[in-house]
């Protein structure tokens, strides 16, 4: 238990040290009488490239300078270095704040202020690149929660709750996955795979029906796109634990694509590395499991097939699969979501579907 | 001071009956011309003199007459030459008589404005003028009408008093009857434009409300007095050369050239005369009407004169009319303000010079608003009426290129034309615009680009300036902030120091604060 503290306490030091040599590189660039400036990883488009080998989005070699010099660029720089003094601040008194609160702290602060929470947003992806870390490092978290449930210990590492151990099937509704959970120390886990769920209504399902047993899964809940700490904790079941991780989608392009930003990444985090799980496997709702299962249907909408057109171009989904199923949702026309099958009753899924879609994947 | 000569021309019956082209049409245009012209004759009186003019002018309103119009005392006080008292009863009781009939620049000329006023207000009132004047001696005061008929004054009273305070000057009272508030936006133009090209006048004004207005005098310097010159061969008409002929006592035509003309020499008036077919050696009294014609024809067409003298002319004076402008539109350091006098120059055989200025800049903007506005001046006499009929119009609306100097038509501008002349190119007897003679236009348009070229380094050193500041004030707020707060990340006490960053960026402004270059001159358009 002590280890696995220090362990924590070590990366926030680590973070916090970061964080302080920024402090003193402007300090002294001034004390040179020099404009401050630093160098950021460009994250224009033309700069995210996909890479193959580490199969996930990330930088390309193009650097850019942020420099104080520049009248466009002062504003900016100067909320940057105020955003990082407050990430400090957080690590300091070992609290955690949201992208919204961020936003709000600002407020009323003058030549700060943000006017958008897109702008305090921007900055704090700024911070990342600058500093090669993600924000929940700097302990700040989106607002959007997810959830896991499953036989899996976990061990806290926040303030008053250091060395508690609490597993994770002890709340029927599944436990959020928040800064606590996203920091805390994995102990043990009788599970043999995880299984990630795009919507609530399914996992609450899942649950009921007790798939973590019948399947021995860990249980996760996305709630839409899955925020970074949730892909990041997925990242490291599959990774430090060996667990495979199966996903499992509404069978559309959004929902095929929620299972690919877990699997390679997304352009937007490009500049950050640990958040893909290249080894996830995308098991349904496929297209073909539309026409195999009979599945109720919708029509696919013109958004949809724009999307799905232009999913078909995308590097990441020049697989066979991928393209076999795009076309296919191109040929039928139709997209089915995961209630979708209600229609066969509430266990067909646990009893029919998934256990076939398991062992075609190989589980 | 100058020699007076006072001698009679014609009736004044005929401007009883035409008194609209003389500025009477309606009593609020009336109400406008009586101001004007008095006022003109003081100018002219204290100039004469050789004194900073003080005038007051002073309206009461005496009893309304219809929806609008009413009765009004007019009173307007000099400290001009002062008429001399056997001189007053004519010089203001009847028409065509005056002591302007020499060639050199006055603001009257035909011996009318005054009387015709006064004339004016004794049709419209049946009240008698009294004219109080001093030349330094005794004042002199006399009541009179005017015996339209014969053209004759009709003196009621004549009262003199001992001048124990040694006043010199001319006040004249008189009755009219007249619009106070249509014509009140045009009398207060008029005089704050007046004001504008005479800053060494003191102007008084007290109004049928009561109001005062004063227009301050901001410098005891005066311009040049005019010398009177000799008329020009080509500008003297028909009419010039029959009278000269008329007193000559030259025996040939080549004495009366040289002796009558300015700039004519021996040599030129043989040469002109043999041009034009007439021999120089005969006597002028015996030249034929058809002989006459002829010699003024050749003169117009003879291009061997001089230019004709410009000493007859009083421009302002480009420190002067700088003064001025500066004073009524209360320019700051901050405005733009540049005013050329050109040389003099000639059209039709009479000389002319141009002074232009121009005013730009935020006390414009506040004081005037957007947008180009003209004031035009014919020997010293603001010009109000029918401003896009005129030649200053036409020079700043349709023929330069305001663009090319960075002036958009809702820049806040101000453009000031002075034609001074002997002969102003008016367009109408009315005396309202001036023509777009080619030589005038031309002298207008040369001395506003000229101006120009100095506006556009003033607006894009402005447009630098301002950019360079807002830089400033950019980097002012946001430093201090960067210094704070990178010193707190590094828990640092004290942030570092920014002055050695702020100063290398104002040190760019100053920069550009710097005095204009000057001006390249260009070659002009011909
Ligand atoms: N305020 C005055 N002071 C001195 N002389 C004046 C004044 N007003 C008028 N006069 C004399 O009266 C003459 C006639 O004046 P006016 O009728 O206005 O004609 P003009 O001004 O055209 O000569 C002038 O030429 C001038 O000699
Ligand atoms: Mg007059």
């Amino acid at each position: 238990m002590r280890r696995r503290l220090k362990l924590a306490e070590k990366r926030r030091a680590a973070v916090e040290l970061a964080l302080k040599q920024l402090g003193k590189i402007i300090c002294e660039q001034i004390e040179n009488r020099e404009f401050p400036w630093i160098m950021l990883q460009s994250r224009s488009t033309d700069n995210i490239v996909y890479d193959p080998e580490l199969r996930q989005y990330v930088l390309g070699d193009r650097v850019i300078r942020r420099h104080s010099r520049n009248i466009r660029h002062i504003r900016p720089f100067t909320q940057l270095i105020w955003t990082a003094w407050f990430a400090r601040e957080l690590l300091k008194l070992r609290k955690t704040s949201t992208l919204r609160e961020v936003y709000y702290s600002a407020r009323g602060l003058r030549d700060i202020e943000f006017k958008s929470q897109d702008e305090s947003d921007e900055i704090i992806t700024d911070l990342e690149t600058a500093l090669n870390m993600p924000r929940e490092s700097f302990n700040i978290y989106p607002e959007e929660r997810s959830a896991i449930f499953g036989d899996l210990t976990i061990e806290y590492t926040v303030p008053g709750y250091e060395g508690k151990r609490l597993n994770l099937t002890e709340h029927p509704d599944g436990m959020m996955i928040g800064p606590a959970l996203s920091t805390a120390e994995i102990v043990e886990t009788s599970a043999d795979k995880v299984l990630v769920i795009e919507k609530g209504a399914m996992f609450t399902r899942l649950i009921e029906e007790k798939a973590h047993k019948r399947f021995n899964a860990i249980l996760i809940h996305t709630a839409g796109q899955a925020p970074r700490a949730t892909r990041t904790l997925i990242k490291r079941l599959n990774e430090e634990h060996g667990l495979p991780v199966y996903l499992f989608t509404d069978g559309d392009p959004w929902g095929m694509h929620i299972a690919m930003v877990i699997i390679s990444g997304s352009a937007n985090a490009a500049h950050l590395r640990g958040l893909a799980t290249p080894d996830a496997k995308w098991i349904g709702v496929w297209a073909t499991d539309i026409i195999r299962y009979k599945l109720p249907t919708e029509n696919l909408t013109d958004k949809d097939v724009k999307r799905l057109k232009e999913l078909k171009r995308d590097p990441r989904y020049q697989g066979e699969l991928w393209q076999r199923e795009i076309d296919t949702f191109l040929e039928i026309g139709q997209k089915a979501e995961l209630e979708a099958f209600s229609r066969y009753g509430l266990t067909y899924i646990v009893d029919r579907y998934l256990p076939d879609k398991l062992e075609e994947a190989g589980a | 001071m100058s020699e007076t000569i006072y001698k009679s021309i014609s009736p004044s019956d005929f401007f009883y009956r035409n008194r609209e082209i003389a500025g009477f049409s309606n009593p609020s245009r009336a109400m406008y011309s009586a101001i004007r012209e008095l006022v003109e004759n003081s100018l002219d009186a204290c100039e004469i003199r050789g004194v900073p003019p003080d005038i007051y002018i002073r309206i009461r309103e005496i009893s309304e007459t219809g929806s609008g119009t009413s009765i009004y005392a007019l009173r307007v006080e000099d400290n001009g030459t002062g008429v001399p008292p056997e001189h007053i009863p004519r010089c203001f009781g009847q028409v065509l008589y005056g002591s302007k009939y020499i060639l050199k620049q006055s603001r009257g000329t035909f011996g009318l404005g005054g009387t015709i006023t006064i004339l004016y207000g004794q049709i419209t009132t049946h009240k008698p003028v009294r004219v109080t004047s001093s030349t330094g001696g005794d004042i002199h005061e006399y009541e009179m009408m005017i015996d339209i008929v014969h053209n004759k004054p009709i003196i009621l009273s004549h009262r003199v008093r001992a001048n124990r305070a040694g006043w010199r000057g001319t006040a004249v009272e008189l009755y009219l009857e007249g619009d106070y508030s249509r014509s009140m936006y045009r009398i207060y133009e008029y005089l704050k434009q007046t004001a504008m090209v005479n800053p060494y006048a003191e102007i008084t004004f007290i109004d049928p409300r009561g109001r005062l207005y004063r227009f301050e005098r901001v410098t005891e310097e005066m311009p040049p007095p005019p010398r009177a010159v000799k008329p020009h061969p080509q500008g003297a008409d028909v009419e010039t050369y029959r009278r000269l002929i008329a007193i000559t006592g030259e025996k040939t035509m080549k004495g009366f050239m040289t002796r009558h003309f300015q700039g004519v020499g021996p040599a030129t008036a043989e040469k002109f005369l043999q041009e034009a077919g007439i021999d120089p050696g005969k006597n002028p009294k015996s030249l034929s009407p058809e002989e006459l014609v002829k010699l003024v024809r050749a003169a117009r067409e003879f291009n061997g004169f001089q230019r004709p003298d410009p000493s007859c002319l009083s421009p302002i004076g480009e420190h002067l009319l700088e003064m001025g402008i500066r004073k009524e539109l209360g320019l700051t350091d901050d405005d733009f303000l540049k005013v050329v006098q050109r040389r003099p120059s000639t059209y039709l055989g009479y000389p002319f010079i141009v002074e232009a200025a121009i005013a730009y800049g935020k006390t414009i903007e506040r004081r005037l608003g957007r947008g180009i506005k003209i004031y035009r001046f014919a020997n010293r006499i603001p010009l109000l009426f029918d401003e896009s009929s005129g030649v200053v119009w036409k020079v700043v609306h349709k023929i330069i290129n305001w663009g090319t100097y960075k002036v958009s038509p809702d820049s806040p501008m101000v453009v000031v034309v002075h034609v001074c002349s002997t002969k102003i190119p008016y367009k109408t007897v009315g005396k309202e615009y001036m023509a777009d003679q080619p030589e005038v236009e031309r002298e207008i348009t040369n001395a506003l680009r000229s101006i120009a070229r100095h506006l556009r380094l003033y607006i894009s050193r402005r447009i630098r300036l301002a950019k360079e500041r807002r830089r400033l004030s950019i980097f002012e707020k946001y430093l201090p902030k960067i210094a704070e707060f990178s010193a707190k990340l590094c828990d640092r006490e004290k942030p570092p120091d920014i002055k050695p960053l702020l100063k290398a960026v104002s040190l760019e402004v100053s920069e550009a604060e710097s005095p204009l270059r000057e001006v390249p001159e260009l070659e002009e358009e011909a």
